[in-house]
């Protein structure tokens, strides 16, 4: 195991450094750590700073600790794994990957993901997530599991505002709260719930070391866009 | 609406030629092969008049007028039906019809030298039309030999201070990125792939593509980043300013959706904003992640629009780390906005350059960034005003696809451009020669390099940089005292 102090070791170093598997420790508010990072696996101990695996392009970020803002910017493909909660603007307009948070995540999260063919983004929260949750989501899928929330909301406001495509599954029976008449808020079933959560979550919960049956506990209610309200109906071409 | 009538003359052929090349459906033909006119559906892109083997077609104004009213134009009456009968957001294409805003440039006349200083014959002497742009480096550095060190950041090269603007694929066809990309490439120059991604097609142009982040992040990824020559993060667009795109399910087909990589027959929403910028701080942490991703070896461009504090934006955007600040002006183009929007937001290209390039070189970080300007550039007698104002160098949308065939009936946001140039329609985008394309996009930037070069001459100059905010070469008519003021030009005859 290779491992740097960020603080002594300087971030270059650790940059130029081509080992398939690298730890870095002392991170205190460093930014862009992991950012355009293609392979490997980065172990990342302390607070990085913003930006943190922007444009991840298929390594694997594991965080001990919480990150900041806009985590896994336009990122592409990998793994961003975080033993603790996220700032503002999490995974914003990704694009391919996983990216899952342990604690809550800041307002912003998921905005503008997407998904083409097999390249699917997936967010999973496993506290709670704040206002503007998945606005403008073009594909992919947000699941919320508000672990240690039971009982109350784990959305703010605005969730999904302008969401297009993809599916937001949150853990909870509550409805979101000022949900947008342009959405449509379902109970998810149990096969839909076996079949597309079960695999996310058992993949989120075996990073942490939680067991998996704890974040399927209770109910999914799903939101995702109502399709005869689109955005076309908008306009009148001159 | 109709706003158009469609008659031919007796030297028609009925070779229905202007029934294939309408796609608009406004000719058609009838069961005798005869031609049926649906004036209604014309937009008066001139492409059946132009390829008319007889020249037997005249498209005019319909003289059925509205009756005159001093308030309401026919235009307002019609938009107000149009809106009372859909309830719809009017979208429009192209760049601002505003009424009563002045064209600047038209209102701004150059010098040239007479008997005091020698005018220089660019037939005869070397004329330099080549800039870099970019970060330029506070001071010369030396190495211990005494040897001057290389500390330029990186920059881009042109051969002559006009690129194209950025312009979507999917807003615009393959075919038009191919005949762009091309000429940028034989012109030593640049094109923009706009936000819709580039494709894999256009690789092998990288050393001269600009690459573009928008708030949809489409197309985006760190591959992308490392093909171009320079990246741009795009805030606004003067045609739009503070409001987002929205590509239209129609025009996501094919390649379209493999680029932008949104599943086909989706809209395509770029969001107002970028929603990981809510400040200057946001964007140089923008401009610094792109930097990281690809090695601090590109210039990083920041697109806005031009728009009422548009100096103290610049300002904010110099001091982001941007290497190059690129500004859209009022009557920019776009392949479809809101009308409203479109002419009404934002002020004209000249009054922008002219106050940036003061603000920036009062607070001494003019040469902290390049300035590109943008938004109604019709020839190079606007580009020679616009860089004598205070720009590095211009960029051409309109123009250049006007050079493809686009007569501006701004009917882009429709998808069925009969030029074969704002549509994903094979039959139509097919219409458009790649080749011969770039073979006119190259030949129009040439004969604007030479008209450029022949009026730096006249006025003594044979450097692009000495005319760079040379405001003494401009002098104004037809303009007040606050107009003065802000080009930072005196009246003719002063």
């Amino acid at each position: 195991m290779n491992i740097f102090d960020i603080r002594k070791d300087g971030r270059d170093v650790i940059r130029r450094f081509d080992s398939n598997e690298i730890t870095i420790t002392g991170c205190l508010g460093e930014r862009y750590i992991g950012c355009g990072m293609k392979k490997g696996v980065l172990h990342v101990k302390g607070t990085p700073g913003n930006a943190l695996a922007a444009y991840l392009d298929g390594g694997t970020v594991y965080v001990d600790g919480n990150v900041q803002d806009a985590a896994a910017d336009t990122m592409n493909a990998g793994l961003l794994a975080v033993n603790g909660s996220a700032g503002d603007a999490l995974a914003y307009g990704m694009r391919g990957g996983r990216v899952y948070v342990l604690g809550d995540a800041g307002y912003r999260a998921g905005v503008h993901m997407k998904a083409y063919e097999d390249k699917k983004s997936i967010l999973v929260i496993g506290g709670r997530a704040g206002s503007f949750l998945g606005e403008y989501l073009a594909g992919g899928i947000i699941i919320v599991l508000g672990l240690g929330y039971e009982d109350k909301r784990i959305t703010g406001y605005f969730c999904g505002n302008g969401m297009y495509a993809g599916t937001i599954y949150l853990r909870t029976d509550k409805e979101p709260l000022n949900l947008s008449d342009k959405l449509i808020k379902r109970t998810v079933g149990d096969d839909e719930r076996e079949r597309i959560i079960r695999p996310i979550v058992t993949d989120f919960a075996s990073r942490f070391s939680i067991p998996p049956e704890r974040c399927l506990e209770g109910g999914f209610i799903a939101i995702e866009a109502d399709k005869s309200k689109s955005y076309s109906q908008l306009y009148a071409a001159v | 609406m109709r706003r158009y009538r469609i008659r031919k003359d007796e030297s028609c052929v009925s070779c229905l030629r202007c029934v294939r090349e309408c796609s608009f459906g406004a000719i058609t033909a009838g069961d005798d092969k005869s031609l049926v006119f649906h004036h209604e559906k014309c937009t008066d892109c001139q492409r059946c008049v132009s390829f008319c083997p007889a020249g037997a077609i005249y498209i005019t104004e319909d003289e059925n007028r509205f009756r005159r009213n001093a308030v309401f134009s026919e235009d307002d009456i019609k938009e107000i039906r149009l809106q009372a009968e859909t309830g719809g957001v009017l979208l429009s294409s192209m760049g601002a019809s505003g009424r009563n805003v002045p064209i600047y440039f038209d209102k701004m006349l150059l010098n040239a030298s007479q008997v005091t200083n020698p005018s220089i014959d660019p037939l005869r002497e070397p004329m330099e039309t080549a800039v870099f742009l970019g970060q330029r480096p506070e001071g010369i550095e030396r190495n211990q030999m005494g040897d001057i060190e290389d500390n330029l950041p990186p920059h881009l090269e042109l051969k002559t201070p006009i690129m194209f603007s950025a312009m979507s694929y999917g807003a615009i066809s393959l075919n038009v990125h191919k005949a762009l990309a091309s000429a940028a490439e034989k012109l030593g120059i640049y094109w923009n792939t706009g936000e819709g991604g580039l494709h894999e097609s256009l690789y092998p142009y990288k050393e001269h593509t600009i690459v573009q982040v928008a708030s949809g992040r489409f197309g985006v990824h760190e591959t992308y980043l490392n093909t171009a020559a320079a990246i741009e993060i795009k805030i606004g667009q003067g045609a739009k300013p503070g409001i987002g795109g929205h590509l239209t399910g129609k025009k996501i087909i094919g390649d379209v959706s493999k680029t932008r990589m949104v599943p086909e027959g989706l809209d395509a929403i770029s969001p107002a904003p970028h929603h990981d910028i809510y400040s200057i701080e946001d964007l140089a942490q923008l401009v610094m992640s792109i930097k990281e991703a690809t090695h601090y070896e590109k210039p990083v461009i920041v697109k806005v629009a031009a728009v009422h504090n548009i100096a103290p934006i610049a300002s904010g955007i110099a001091r982001s780390g941007a290497d190059i600040i690129s500004i859209d002006g009022y009557r920019g183009g776009t392949g479809a906005a809101p009308k409203r929007i479109r002419d009404n937001v934002g002020i004209p290209i000249e009054l922008a350059i002219a106050s940036v390039d003061q603000r920036l070189r009062e607070e001494r970080i003019r040469d902290r960034v390049s300035v590109i300007v943008s938004g109604g550039i019709r020839n190079s007698s606007d580009a020679v005003k616009a860089i004598a104002l205070g720009a590095d160098a211009v960029s051409i949308g309109t123009a250049a696809l006007c050079a493809l065939g686009c007569h501006i009936c701004a009917s882009c946001h429709t998808g069925r451009c009969a030029w074969g140039l704002a549509t994903q329609i094979p039959e139509l985008t097919k219409r458009l020669d790649p080749e011969k394309g770039a073979e006119l996009l190259v030949n129009l930037v040439n004969a604007w390099t030479r008209e450029i070069k022949e009026i730096m001459g006249g006025m003594g100059i044979n450097s692009i940089e000495a005319l760079r905010g040379n405001r003494m070469a401009l002098r104004g008519v037809d303009l007040n005292e606050k107009e003065l003021e802000i080009l930072g030009i005196r009246y003719a005859g002063e």
